[in-house]
């Protein structure tokens, strides 16, 4: 059954813009993104708005619907009251570009520090890498990560301080850190790094990216925490420190990563 | 060997200016969220504030913390020679008028504020950094965990080391609730400290560092199967370490006022003795 469903709709560019109220007929089943291009259809043809695969998988349609981030083509229009004015604003962690676009190059400015997968020399016979599936396993919960960047726009340090984006790479890469720092293959020593110029202690754990995460991947508890323990491995513990070096043991030959 | 790693060298910042940032859209209104977000930290406030007043009068009170054979977790282990009880030999000699329980509440006391779940629970609620998602910080600066005195949050792993201790010792205590003068027994206050000890385990032993400690800094975890299986069991745990945070904590504050209840004689202990 349809009904006119009250929309407000931020409108404009860099240069300023503002809310726009508007009011769209809509049908059972529509989620946020059909009432926005069915309002680009209908009553504003030039409404900027990114989107791609509609079915959650792509990150394009990310943008704040009632002040929450969110996937616009994964939020059923059933979850709010059909007389509730729906509010859609752009993600505002990131410069606007026009209406609900936004420009997220920073992320991708932020990858690009990254050190890169560093696998040693293969130790089958053959010359191939062998790897077992469980020391995988949790590295391919962060591979399901979409690139929605809804976790770089609600986390704090990169949304209310700005100056924050020299020093915080944001949930995003720690979830990239730390599928590389706990790959089996990779030979690289990233803590250091976590601790320095990814900033790893500006976050304090406030949870709000795994809040919003689309693919439900437990950014802080699997992710970010882990990457902070192994720094403290390596710089805020004696007896790690100490242990080390009474060892002396390749972290590629007992597994365990410099732990 | 591993290799270090460290990006790229990149102009001299000092050098080459950086762009200003482009604006980001103009919205306007601080917050535009509708839901009751103020609500989940004013709860954690309010439980927090009440755990801590208790907490002081507990620790503060120095009397009515032991009826045999029960003993306050609050005054657990008790060392000192004004204690009331004999169950752990009495080290710190004569102290009073100074409560025993001083002594030991910074372990537990450092361990729960360094906690990674109450570090989320205070930061949002008392530091406002930030309140709820997607509503902004009440500070305009902010250093996060960089500086002194929160860089020392890395030394959770320290305080969970005497974690484990005092769940063995709170262990021994609910241990010693089953013998009434000699004889095996069981009452109220028997099962108020086995749940009190069996919350503070799991607490403890589903703390994140617990995790990383026990296998999940390992690399290749099927290098180490034992620590793997450790692992895996305490991940389970840890997606509960909320709940079991929440549980431990007002359960110690139930235990404590129970035995101050029967030790002041406004309650009588229920017990069967074989």
């Amino acid at each position: 059954m349809g009904y006119d469903l009250a929309m407000r709709v931020w409108r404009g560019d860099a240069d300023g813009g503002e809310l726009r109220d508007f009011t769209v007929e809509v049908e059972e089943g529509m989620v946020v993104l059909d009432a926005v291009h069915r309002l680009q259809a209908t009553q504003a043809n030039d409404l900027a708005v990114r989107w791609n695969c509609k079915a959650g998988k792509c990150g394009s349609c990310s943008a704040e619907v009632n002040g929450k981030p969110r996937l616009m083509c994964m939020t059923r229009l059933n979850l709010f009251d059909p007389g509730e004015t729906v509010t859609i604003t752009p993600l505002r962690t990131f410069p606007v570009v026009r209406d609900l676009v936004t420009d997220v190059a920073f992320n991708y400015e932020k990858a690009e520090e990254v050190p890169t997968f560093a696998p040693g020399r293969p130790t089958g016979d053959d010359g191939h890498h062998r790897m077992q599936q469980v020391d995988v396993d949790r590295v391919q919960e962060f591979r399901k990560c979409i690139e929605c960047f809804m976790c770089q726009n609600v986390c704090h340090v990169l949304r209310d301080h700005e100056d924050k984006k020299k020093v915080f790479a944001g949930p995003r890469l720690m979830i990239r850190y730390a599928e590389l720092e706990m790959h089996p293959l990779d030979t690289n020593d990233r803590r250091d790094l976590l601790r320095e110029e990814a900033g790893v202690g500006y976050c304090n754990i406030t949870k709000c990216c795994t809040d919003v995460c689309p693919e439900h991947i437990k950014i802080t508890d699997n992710g970010i925490i882990p990457l902070k323990e192994r720094v403290a491995d390596a710089s805020f513990d004696p007896i790690a420190a100490l242990g080390r070096r009474l060892r002396r043991h390749s972290p590629a030959d007992d597994g365990t990563g410099g732990a | 060997m591993p290799v270090r790693t460290r990006p790229a060298p990149t102009a001299d910042p000092a050098v080459t200016p950086r762009p200003v940032p482009a604006p980001r859209a103009a919205v306007g209104a601080r917050t535009l969220r509708k839901d009751n977000w103020w609500v989940e930290p004013l709860v954690t406030v309010v439980v927090l504030v009440g755990f801590v007043a208790y907490g002081m009068w507990a620790a503060l009170r120095n009397g009515n913390y032991f009826h045999d054979p029960y003993l306050s977790p609050f005054y657990s282990p008790c060392l000192t020679d004004n204690c009331l009880d004999n169950a752990t030999p009495h080290i710190f000699g004569d102290i009073s008028p100074v409560s025993p329980a001083l002594i030991i509440l910074v372990f537990p006391l450092g361990f729960r504020l360094t906690c990674y779940y109450y570090r989320k629970a205070y930061y949002r609620s008392f530091w406002w950094a930030p309140p709820a998602c997607a509503v902004p910080d009440f500070r305009r600066g902010y250093q996060g965990e960089t500086r002194f005195p929160l860089i020392l949050q890395n030394i959770h792993r320290y305080f969970w080391y005497f974690a484990i201790i005092f769940a063995g010792l709170l262990t021994y205590d609910a241990v010693l609730a089953f013998i009434y003068d000699g004889h095996f027994g069981i009452g109220v206050g028997t099962g108020v400290l086995v749940v009190n000890a069996a919350l503070i385990w799991l607490y403890s032993l589903s703390c994140h560092s617990c995790r990383h400690l026990c296998g999940g800094g390992l690399k290749r975890l099927s290098a180490a199967p034992l620590r793997r299986r450790v692992w895996a069991r305490l991940s389970v745990l840890n997606r509960h370490h909320m709940f079991f945070a929440w549980a431990s904590l007002l359960w110690i504050m139930a235990t404590d006022f129970y035995i101050w209840l029967v030790a002041s004689g406004h309650l009588t202990d229920a017990h069967w003795i074989a």
